[in-house]
Order: C-alpha cells, then structure tokens, then sequence
C-alpha cells in the first residue's frame, strides 16, 4: 500500500515544545463557561437558569434534530444564561456556572461492567454516545452517533485519527501514550456497533513512542496500528483515508461514499469513558504550547476553561502575538481570551512576533509551488486569478470548492499570498450566489 | 482570584499562521547566487569590463523600477531582488564591449516597459532581460561585435577601441562549418560571445545549485537542451554529428537561456505537461532559427516566442483534482 497523499509540506511540527510532557489534571477553574453549541448542527437550547444548582456531568443543553446535549463540567450554582464570546469569533449562548467545588457528581453517571457492555445492542450504544454529548475532537466537531448510525452496513474501514499533523500538537500523541487501553477500548465499541473485525489507527512515524504503546496494546483486538509518513495534512480527514486504502472521497461526498468512517483518537477515547464510566464528555485534553510559553503542557481541562486561566498556567516570556484555537496551520485567530475551551479544542496555540510574515500587497509569481504541495490537486494559483474576476461562475470552475483550506499552499507561497484567505472569501461567494439563485 | 488579563494586542488573520522560510527573496537571491560562477567566468575571459557592464546594468534596473515605483505611487518591491536579477541576466546577454548608455536604455525597456507597465513581478508576459536584449538589437552592430577570449584582448573598462574580434562558434556553424575552437574551450567558457554565455561549466554548476535549493526543477532545462540534442544530431552539418551536437549545445547561449531564462516562473506554463511542450518548443525555434534565421543566435527569441504561448500552454495537462468523478479522471 502506498500510505500517501497528494502534495503536503514539511512545516517545523514544534512539537519537543510539549511533546514529553505528562498530561495534567487541570484544576477546575471558578468560573466555567458552556457554550450551547459545540458541534456541527441546531444549538442546544439551555435546560437551566439563573441561580439553578447543577451538578458535575448533568446535561444544560438538548435540543431536536442533528444535536447532541452539553453537559456542566463542574458543580455549582448557574451565575447566568447568555450569549458570550466563542473561539469561532462570533458569540453563542452560553450557561455560566460558579464553582463550587464540591465535583457532586450527576446521579445518571453510572460505570457498567464489561457483562453490561457486552449486552448493549449497537443502537443502545448510539444512544449513549449521543447522551454523552460525544463530537468529532479533532476539530470538525460533527456529531458522532450520526457518523454511527448513518454508517451501519455502509462502512467497511474504520479509520482512527491519530495523525496529528499540525505543529506544535501533541494531545493525541500523550493519549496514545498514556492511554492506550482506553482509546483501544473505544475503537473495540466502534467496531462492535459498526460490526465490523478491524480498524485502522492511522498515526505519523514521528511519534515513536505512541506507535510502541499502541502495538504493545492491540494483541487481538482487530486493532491495525498504520504508520504513516510526517507530513502535513496527513490528519486531513480525506487524505488519511487516501493514504490508509488508497480510495478517495468523491468531490462534494462523505467518507461514507466510499465505505469509510474516521474518527479522532480522542473521540474513541470518550465513547470509551461514555461507555465503561457513564461519564459525558465534560473534559478533555488540551495541547498548550507555542513558542513563547514558558512551560508547555498537555492538559486534561474541564470543557469551559477560559484561554486565559490555560495560557497563564503556561507562563509566557513575552506578550502573545497570537493566540490560536488549534495549530498554526488552520488554527483560528483569537481575539478574546474569555473564550472557553469546547469539546473540538485540542490545543491552544500562543505565539510570539517573530512569527510575523505577513506582506502588503503581496504579487503572485507564478512559481507554481501551491500547485505542488495541494493535497487535493487543485491550482490555487488559477484559484486566485479566478478570485478577482468576481464572478462566482469562474471561481466555481477552478473547483475553489474542493479547497480544504489546510493552508499548504499559502504555507509554502514565497510571496507570502494570502491564499487561504482568499478562498475562505471565494468559497462564501460561491455560496452566497448558490443561496441568490436558489431564492429566484 | 488570579487578575484577569484577557485582551492581549492580539493579532487576528487567516490561518496560516506559520510560513515557509521560503520567500520571493530568498528565491531571487539563490538565482543571483547561482549566476555569480558564471559572472565570475565572464571575468576571466573578457576582463573587468564584464563586470562593470554588469554592475551598470544591475543598477540601471534597481534605480529604474524604484523609480516607477515613486512615479506612479506604486509599492516599492526592490527589496525582492527581482530588478537585481534582471540586470545580471540583461548583461549577460549583451557582448562585454557593448557602450554602458546603450546597456542603460535596455534596462529602461526590460523594467519599464516590460515589467512595471504590465504590473510588476510576476505579471509580465515575456522575460524583461530578454525583451531588453531584443530591443536593444536596434544596434546590430554593437549588438555582434565578439571581442577575442582571453586576458590579452580584453576591452577596456573604459574604451572598447582597438578591440581584436573573432567569429564565435555559433557564426561558424551559422554558415555551415565546424567551429575554430574547440569543444574543451566552449566548455570552460574561453569563447567570445556574451558576458555570461560562454562557460557552460559555470552555467551548469549554478543549475546544480538552483535544483539542490529546489528553486527550479529540472524538467524546463533537460528538456529544452535535449531537444536541441536531438535535432542537431540527427540533422548536422558537417559530418561529426556528435561534435556538431556538443558545439550546438556549449558553443552559444543554449545553457544560459535553458537554465536562467527558460525557467522564469512568471513566463513559464505552471502544468507539468506545459512546461514540457514549452520546453520542446524553445529547443525546437533554437535550431530553426539557428539553421535558417537571419542571425546565428536563436536561443533568445525562441524563448520569447514561448514565452507569448504559456497563457495557451496552461490549459493543457492540468491536475485531475482529488475526488474527481470517475468520468472526469478518465479525460
């Protein structure tokens, strides 16, 4: 099998930062704050108010429809139900808790036996996952019992997501290396509501010690450890799946088109926790690292966190320049740091100026390096030509819709074009005329 | 309750946030890096007047877009080396005697005209050095006039009086015979011809320097210099096709042109496919014009002829993308 992809770049994956550093139990902060969504769908409407006591791991927020229900991490009294800021940069409606430190837990949190395990039918399962609020952790953040549920006798491959390609992240990698029983205990759930005998963890070959502790871990469990060269995007949903079969998403399809499901590690890991424990996923762990962070560290923090309390456990030698839910590569900017850590948080970045690179009026050279390195064989450089024609017509036809905005070929561009950006806008565009000729 | 400090100066952008230490710069300044053995040979063989020529012209090509720059309130892009670039490549193609004002309006035409008026980097259809080449043919004479190799008969910095010349390789050949040196001189460089032509060696070694820092790739210059390699040996003149190949390829601007100026990214296609029918046409126009031409010298118009082809030469042989229906990867 050739374990490849197109193109990809070699970014400096930063990750010694962070990388041997033993995941922490972060104390629950005074304050957290639960945003009513943290998945792909309808918002959860919240199920209390003002001055209610709740309780560690009782659900705040359901909803119908393509949801799944948010649970409050801490104990304590609500301070107050309203919208707040969110690391999408936009505000959510959020329920506010005071901690009060005592960590009562829920009474629905009940551990099962692996007897009761073993008599859960797949579709009791799905519903476990579902009420434990469990979402795609790697960053799409799309409900995972419809992922399930929706690939029942279509999927053939479980693929886990274990590549973690960006830089600087090491939250996967400390969990396949501290963890592995657990993530494997999770795969082993996925497999038993998918049925199928086998899955596919996909990690990189620069993470040697988490390859070790998987292997050391499958034995028999139909677990296949796949190593993968280091090269970014390889966590990219569609290239994992090309790299570990050799199939390739149809343009504008789901994996499930062609017979596969990813999930990310983490996610594996708490529908292991949701299962065994009776545990929703009310925390998490979260990469803090960046280059002027005094100590780095992997932290297991309490969905609702503040950025601030996380960054100043960090220390930092000089005023961050930037400050990123998520790596460098497609990470996004934040500018309020009373945003709370979400379930598809896996690490926040914290960088320093000497990352500035910017250039005004930035001019394309024609060099052709954004063709080389796009993982999805696209020509960014006619991309952008098409951009400032205006005409949502010719951007459609240079496929900007295909564009997974994993940031290759702005990355690699030596006249520094704001590639990524530009197609952010085109791809709004292409849909903004979708939307105007649908309305005629 | 630990002091809250929640706005920083943050910096809000698209992601991504990290970059490659690759930039338009450092590019420019690797092809400067890799044209200086060939500069360094042209000193050798025609005297410090290579030199001068080359600084004038350098110079000539910086004040004159930074000039435009002023002018017409545009940016200032200088820093990005790529007047600096086109100065060198413009002298290396005019002979060491050519007069520095007749250097100076070239430069004037490459960067004004070629260059800014189009837009600047990366927007200009033809190769500015060579379109500055081409327009300064308006002095045919000081244009072909090949000062004799070697430290003897160099010209001076100053007068180009008194100048001993000779016939270089490709005005032999252009009339049908061998050429008076031999191929170990065309080799080294010890020809007359242009400031920065004659030593292939030192051409080479700066191709070898561009693909080790991955600045260009080698499929515009194997293929341009194999075609050529191809149509002078099956069709020679004179009965060494292998000598008549090897003179073809070393004793003219073939490798400067196929290494330097070929590979221009911005008047290069960007498909592979592309690029490779662009490189088969400039070997191609070479020999044509070589053979039949009016001037014995094809390498620089073939490559302009190309150059006015790649806005065609980009549609073809584009990348199927990822995903692409079943139907679609078949084409």
């Amino acid at each position: 099998m050739a374990l490849s992809f197109f193109g990809g770049v070699h970014p400096n994956d930063n990750k010694t930062y962070a990388r041997d550093v033993a995941v922490q139990e972060f104390p629950e902060p005074d304050i957290v704050v639960i945003p009513m969504s943290q998945h792909i769908g309808a918002p959860c409407k919240p199920l209390v108010k003002k001055n209610d006591l709740v309780k560690k791991g009782q659900k705040i927020g359901d909803n119908q429809g393509l949801c799944v229900p948010v649970h409050a991490s801490v104990s304590g009294k609500v301070k107050s139900v309203e919208a707040k800021a969110h690391s999408s940069g936009t505000t959510m409606m959020s329920v506010v808790i005071e901690n009060d430190h005592l960590g009562t837990l829920d009474e629905s949190i009940q551990p099962r036996t692996q007897e009761e395990v073993d008599a859960l039918t797949p579709e009791e399962l799905i519903n476990i996952i579902r009420e434990a609020g469990i979402v795609g952790m790697g960053g799409a953040s799309f409900p995972t019992h419809v992922k399930l549920s929706g690939g029942i006798g279509k999927v053939d491959t479980i693929i886990v997501n274990a590549g973690e390609c960006e830089p600087y992240i090491t939250s996967d990698d400390r969990l396949c290396r501290e963890m592995p029983n657990e993530l494997i205990s999770g795969i082993k759930i996925v497999m038993k509501i998918l049925g199928l005998k086998e899955a596919h963890i996909g990690i990189e070959d620069n993470k040697p010690e988490a390859i070790r502790s998987l292997k050391a871990n499958v034995a028999d469990s139909g677990v296949i450890v796949d190593v993968l060269p280091a090269m970014y995007p390889q966590g990219a949903e569609k290239q994992l799946i090309q790299a570990v079969t050799g199939r390739q998403v149809p343009s504008g399809g789901l994996p499930a088109a062609v017979g596969c499901a990813v999930f990310n590690a983490a996610t594996c890991k708490a529908i292991h926790d949701a299962v065994y424990e009776g545990m929703p996923l009310i925390k998490r762990i979260v990469t803090v690292s960046g280059d002027i962070l005094m100590e780095p560290k992997n932290l297991m923090v309490p969905i609702g966190t503040s950025y601030n309390d996380l960054i100043e456990a960090c220390g930092h030698s000089e005023n961050p320049y930037k400050v990123l839910n998520g790596g460098p590569m497609m990470g996004a900017a934040q500018y309020d740091l009373s945003v709370p850590t979400i379930k598809a948080c896996n690490a926040i970045t914290v960088l320093g100026k000497k990352n500035k690179y910017s250039v005004e009026d930035s001019q394309c050279i024609r060099c052709g390096k954004c063709i080389d390195v796009c993982p999805m064989r696209l020509m960014p450089v006619l991309m952008y030509k098409a951009l400032y024609t205006g005409d949502p017509e010719e951007m459609k036809a240079t496929n900007m819709m295909d564009c997974i905005e994993c940031g290759c070929c702005a990355y690699n561009c030596p006249a520094c074009v704001p590639l990524v950006l530009a197609f952010r806008s085109g791809k709004q565009r292409i849909r903004d005329a979708a939307a105007a000729a649908a309305k005629k | 309750m630990a002091q809250m400090k929640y706005y920083y100066e943050l910096t809000i952008s698209s992601s991504p946030h990290v970059h490659s230490p690759v930039t338009t710069k450092t590019i420019m300044r690797d092809v400067l890096i890799a044209l200086a053995p060939a500069l360094i040979m042209g000193v050798v063989v025609f005297g410090f007047r290579a030199l001068t020529v080359t600084a004038v012209s350098v110079l000539a090509c910086y004040i004159f877009e930074k000039l435009w720059c002023k002018l017409m309130k545009q940016d200032d892009k200088t820093y990005d080396l790529s007047a600096c670039v086109t100065g060198v490549l413009l002298a290396f193609v005019c002979p060491p005697t050519i007069a520095y004002w007749q250097i100076v309006l070239g430069a004037a035409f490459a960067i004004l005209l070629v260059k800014m008026l189009f837009g600047g980097i990366g927007r200009n259809i033809v190769n500015p050095a060579l379109a500055g080449r081409a327009f300064m043919f308006s002095w045919p004479v000081a244009m072909s006039t090949w000062v004799k190799a070697g430290w003897a008969n160099q010209a001076s910095i100053f007068s180009t009086a008194d100048i001993v010349t000779e016939a270089t390789p490709l005005a032999n050949m252009h009339q049908g015979l061998m050429p008076d040196a031999s191929l170990v001189d065309m080799f080294i460089g010890n020809i007359g011809g242009c400031i920065g032509e004659t030593s292939a060696l030192a051409l080479l070694i700066g191709f070898v320097y561009l693909l080790y820092r991955k600045v260009i790739s080698a499929r515009i210059p194997l293929v341009y210099i194999g075609t050529v390699a191809v149509l002078t040996f099956l069709f020679p003149m004179g009965n060494d096709r292998i000598t008549w190949m090897a003179a073809q390829l070393f004793g003219g601007g073939l490798m400067l042109g196929a290494i330097f100026m070929a590979t221009d990214y911005v008047t290069s296609p960007i498909t592979k496919l592309g690029q490779i029918v662009y490189a088969v046409g400039c070997g191609a126009l070479t020999v044509l014009i070589r053979y039949f031409g009016g001037y014995n010298e094809g390498v620089s118009y073939a490559i302009l002829i190309m150059n006015a082809c790649v806005v065609l030469l980009d549609r073809i042989g584009r990348p199927v993308k990822y995903g692409a229906p079943k139907k679609e990867a078949a084409k």
